[in-house]
């Protein structure tokens, strides 16, 4: 790690205010993604701004259909959180299985979607519940956030404040570890509100999170695992490959992974 | 078994400053004035180092000093050496090419030590570290194992020009091919043993000491065996004479083999510490110990058995080239040689055995001994290649084993070992039994209904511990020799301090080895420290590897042991005014035959310094006895691990059910901690099976060097494993103990392949065994089945 100044506002203006003065700043979440890439000196702001004693960014609310996550909740509290547990299971599923307790208590759902890692399980989520991600400057949806891998719409200086996440759909995420990291190697959100299905797919599309439009249509004229019979599983050339699993392979964990979600949205 | 004797399954003592935060590990020692040592390493797998410019680096801020190859050459500091000699096929000795401690004109893996700069802080160190401006010219590199030796490829070292260390053999050619002739069966496989990089929690670290008033050197290091570090440095390093060297390997937080070398690093600091005047301390960083550390395994093997019309085997032979990585380490030579051959015959009566071991360099970390060292390399050959036989015959493979079992002891193999005792009949019939083999065709069907293919192997191991009478080790080219050291001292208030050259950094010494010494002196355990890991105390020892310290080093405490009591009944004679020969010790009270006249040992003790009731004439005053101990054999602990498995067809996840564990370890000290060794050994080797492999690309980079894509086995990978243990004490040690350290490790590997591939009705399949992987076998059987 290199020297770095440190700032810690504790009201958004404040936050707003720094970022827009502060050299080379970096906005600090719970700095489990950012933090091993400075120890390693692969990252090297000069300084950091941390978000996390700025109380209205951090908690969760049910505001009409929708919920309310603050940008700096973590994955713990969106985890065990009564409301989260109650609207939307699977989301609070999907935050009890991202890395270890510790990465839980500390990671943040903002850190995770500003990140965008190809493998993190939040950004699937978003974009099949059609997510909308609050900034200090705007309101964008999630299928515009979300840019490809390691890059979203987020402009300079830009801090998300919360995601909102609309409920009442059938929903689940089937995650396929990764061996080594349990990152995801393929995972894959099902959402289905009335007659209409997303299925957004992370792990495995060499440029990050995507969307598997067949798979929508078919599942969206019968919501049944066996309606995937005869789809073809997006193609290998426009996935991932790695040590831990070729790109035929992901193809092929995509069928099943959407299958078992579609199963588990059904509560079957 | 109540009490803390032999067999009483007593908590560990070292535990409460364990997991109190507690514990004295080499980064917990600061010494006055430390600097910071960090490692500039080689980004190139092989190349030239045309220049070092380390002008720029030398002038920052905090900067002590830099050093690199030119000034290890100035200084004659000698090479890391290679402590086993092999020789080829034609009796010529082994090509070991230089080991410098930091390169000299060229890097021959990721990782390679090019440059050391010391700082007042690590933060420093580093930053100067990236203005050294290296000039280097870049070679092919060689990394794949099976062409490393092909004519033409660029040369690692000029030692060896065709990167060849040695070509050796072991066995009789002749009695083998005259065995394959008369073969009514032969089964052939090819196999890879993985490469696997060691992970122990703590990672390495050193911290080099120079006393200028003195003019003598410590080293606190993260090490097995503290005292063959001190003669190496000393000796062959040339750093210090022996008695200005003092070597201390403190609470060390795991080894399984990866902390017995001597590493550059450690001796770096030793070195830099005179050098810079100042204490340097180097504390591995988790990518650092993957790059550098010392790996293992990494072997490819082809092997064919010979059998009769019987299933009886008649022969086997084998053949296998091992990666030894980019320089020799320590022990590596010895590690594909005469820790693995020997142990081809397995559980079984195998008549003729011969077996070729090509080793070679590669651009690549060093390859030396780990949990297992050898043998769980051989026993993946020798149970692969039985399982696939008796397959190959339609005999039931617990059967086919059971028909080739060696019955009668000793066992004189044709290869080197004299099995000296077992029964394998027995603890394979013990496990088939806990295991509900029976119940397995039920299990199956149940499986299968719901979507799963579900698979039973076993793996009946054998292995070599304890190593070993020295004078046979010096015959096959070990440098060293292989005995312990232990020295008992009874204070006067009749507690106990034991000093062994033994060093525990997991295996719970103080533990048992308390346990065997209040249980024979008769006192409380709480009475006896066990002090190991220095110099100093410890006069000399040879360290924990090969499941030796309860074989070999307790045997030593055993022989000091009945020195102090043979003095103690002399100092009990004159107290209780009685003939020696009258003297009986028994529940640490000494007593008169015949009479009610008695007096405990802590009186004994007190008497023996007190020295009133005898004079100097008479007997010594004191109470202190040393021993040394060579054993005369190996020891054989063996078993028989079934491992049950189920597959997710679907996703190619494995799943492991059920592991039944039957061990025969001889005399069990702690059966609790000998457990907790098992367990441990197990999860290595499914890691071994299922996840583990360190993969290097076409240019020597380390794909795998994190955690991020090395895959370690987590709690939630393991089933509840059932371990139990038959008993056959080894008659060539006091105690009768075998050994347990390693098993595990040797064992599961060929249990988790044998249940896989059992599952799969597919024979090939490499390790590790990863989703991936068996998601493929799977869809080649499936495609099979339907043909
Ligand atoms: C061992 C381990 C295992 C993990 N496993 C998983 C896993 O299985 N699945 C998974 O999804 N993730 C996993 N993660 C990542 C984890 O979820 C991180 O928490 C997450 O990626 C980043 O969140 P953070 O709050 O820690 O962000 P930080 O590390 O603090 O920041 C990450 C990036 O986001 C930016 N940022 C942070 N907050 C904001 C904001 N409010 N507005 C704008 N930009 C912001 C930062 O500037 C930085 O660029 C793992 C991490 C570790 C260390």
């Amino acid at each position: 790690m290199y020297n770095f100044n440190y700032h810690r506002p504790s009201t958004l203006r404040q936050a707003n205010g720094l970022v827009g003065k502060v050299e080379d700043n970096k906005l600090l979440g719970g700095g489990q993604t950012l933090l091993p890439t400075m120890k390693q000196r692969l990252a090297s702001p000069a300084a950091l701004i941390d978000l996390s004693a700025i109380p209205e960014l951090s908690g969760i609310e049910q505001k009409g259909r929708n919920l309310v996550i603050g940008a700096t909740t973590t994955h713990a509290e969106v985890a065990s959180s009564d409301l989260v547990k109650a609207a939307i299971p699977g989301f609070a599923a999907l935050a009890g299985g991202i890395g270890d307790p510790h990465v839980r208590h500390k990671g943040t759902i903002g850190g995770s979607i500003a990140n965008n890692d190809p493998a993190a399980d939040y950004p699937a989520a978003c974009l099949a519940l059609g997510a909308t991600i609050v900034t200090n400057k705007r309101r964008i949806a999630a299928g515009d956030f979300f840019t490809g891998m390691f890059s979203t719409a987020l402009d300079e200086g830009e801090i998300i404040t919360k995601v909102i996440v609309p409920t009442g759909a059938k929903f689940a995420y089937t995650k396929f570890r990764n061996p080594a990291s349990r990152y995801a190697m393929v995972g894959v959100a099902v959402a289905k509100k009335g007659a209409k299905v997303a299925v957004a797919v992370t792990g495995a599309g060499s440029d990050g999170v995507f969307r598997w439009a067949d798979a929508e249509a078919a599942l969206g004229k019968r919501f049944n695992p066996k309606a995937l019979d005869g789809v073809k599983t997006p193609d290998a050339k426009d996935l991932n490959g790695d040590i831990h699993a070729s790109a035929d392979y992901r193809s092929h964990l995509i069928g099943v992974m959407t299958r078992r979600a579609v199963t588990a949205a059904s509560g079957k | 078994m109540a009490g803390t004797g032999i067999g009483a399954r007593v908590e560990r003592k070292e535990d409460f400053r364990f997991i109190t935060g507690k514990g004295n590990y080499t980064d917990d020692i600061n010494r006055e004035g430390q600097t910071h040592a960090f490692f500039l390493r080689s980004p190139h797998a092989h190349a030239t180092i045309k220049s070092i410019d380390t002008s720029k680096a030398a002038a920052m801020p905090g900067v002590v000093g830099i050093l690199t190859g030119a000034d290890i050459e100035k200084d004659k500091v000698g090479g890391l050496i290679c402590g086993w000699m092999i020789h080829n096929k034609d009796g010529s000795p082994m090509r070991a090419g230089a080991h410098p401690a930091l390169a000299q004109g060229k890097v021959r893996y990721v990782g390679d030590h090019v440059a050391v700069v010391i700082a007042e802080t690590l933060a420093e160190a580093k930053d100067a570290a990236e203005a050294i401006v290296v000039d280097y010219g870049k070679l092919a590199p060689v990394v794949d194992l099976a062409t490393a030796t092909k004519k033409g490829n660029p040369v690692i070292h000029d030692a060896a020009p065709d990167n060849q260390v040695y070509d050796w053999h072991l066995g009789d050619k002749a009695a083998t091919e005259a065995a394959f002739k008369k073969a009514k069966h032969i089964t052939k496989i090819d196999l890879v043993n993985n490469r696997l990089i060691p992970n122990a929690m703590e990672p390495r670290a050193a911290v080099g000491d120079y006393n200028a008033g003195e003019e003598a050197f410590t080293l606190y290091t993260t090490s097995q065996n503290p005292h063959v570090a001190r003669l190496v440095l000393s000796a062959f390093i040339g750093i210090a004479p022996e008695h200005k060297l003092r070597v201390i390997a403190p609470d060390v937080g795991g080894g399984f083999g990866s902390k017995i070398f001597i590493y550059a690093e450690e001796t770096v600091c030793v070195w830099a510490a005179k050098k810079v005047g100042r204490p340097v301390k180097w504390v591995a960083d988790r990518t650092e110990e993957f790059l550098s550390i010392a790996h293992g395994r990494d072997h490819a093997t082809h092997a064919e058995m010979a059998m009769d019309e019987n299933g009886k085997i008649l022969g086997l032979r084998v053949k296998t080239r091992a990666n030894l990585g980019a320089y020799l380490s320590t022990f590596s030579s010895s590690v594909p040689t005469y820790l693995y051959a020997p142990l081809l015959s397995g559980q079984y009566n195998i008549p003729a055995i011969y077996a070729e071991v090509e080793a070679v360099y590669t651009n690549t970390a060093p390859v030396d001994a780990y949990r297992g060292a050898g043998r769980p390399e051989a026993t993946f050959v020798i149970e692969r290649i039985v399982e696939v036989a008796a397959r190959e015959l339609g005999m039931d493979p617990a059967a086919f084993r059971r028909k080739n079992f060696i019955k009668a002891f000793p066992h004189q193999t044709p290869v080197i070992m004299c099995y000296d005792v077992g029964d394998y009949d027995a603890s394979l019939k013990k496990a088939m039994e806990i295991h509900d083999v029976k119940g397995f065709a039920k299990r199956k069907r149940e499986s299968a209904k719901a979507g799963k293919l579900r698979g039973l192997g076993y793996s009946a191991y054998i292995e070599a511990c304890g190593i070993a009478p020295s004078a046979a080790v010096g015959s096959l080219g070990a440098g060293v020799g292989l005995w312990e050291s232990a020295e008992v001292r009874v204070n006067p208030v009749g507690t106990v301090e034991v000093l062994t050259g033994s060093h525990s950094h997991g295996q719970g010494h103080e533990t048992t080895f308390a346990q065997l010494v209040a249980g024979r002196l008769g006192i409380p355990i709480e009475n006896v420290s066990i002090v190991h890991g220095d110099t100093d105390k410890v006069q000399m020892g040879m360290g924990t590897y090969g499941s030796r310290s309860g074989a070999v080093g307790m045997s030593a405490i055993v022989k000091a042991l009945d020195k102090v009591e043979a003095k103690a009944k002399k100092v009990a004679s004159f107290v209780l005014e009685a003939s020696e020969a009258d003297i009986d010790f028994k529940d640490g009270k000494f007593s008169v035959k015949g009479t009610d006249k008695s007096v405990d040992f802590a009186s004994v003790a007190l008497q023996a310094y007190i020295a009133h009731k005898f004079t100097g004439e008479q007997l010594e005053p004191g109470l202190k006895e040393g021993a040394f101990y060579d054993p005369t054999n190996f020891t054989f602990p063996s078993g028989v691990h079934i491992a049950e498995i189920e597959i997710d067809p679907q996703t190619g996840v494995t799943t492991v059910a059920k592991w039944t564990a039957v061990d025969d370890f001889g005399v069990i000290i702690n059966p609790m901690i000998v457990e907790g060794q098992v367990h441990g050994g197990i999860a290595q080797g499914i890691g071994q099976a299922m996840l583990e492999g360190a993969f290097y690309d076409a240019g020597g980079q380390l794909l795998t060097a994190s955690y991020m894509d090395y895959a370690m086995p987590r709690a939630d990978d393991l089933p509840s494993f059932r371990v139990d243990h038959t008993t056959t004490p080894c008659p060539s040690n006091p105690l009768g103990i075998k050994g347990c350290g390693e098993a595990g490790a040797i064992a599961s590997p060929a249990a988790m392949i044998n249940a896989i591939t059992d599952a799969l009705g597919h024979e090939t399949i490499a390790m590790p065994a990863t989703p991936q992987a068996v998601w493929r076998a799977a869809q080649a059987s499936l495609a099979k089945a339907a043909e």
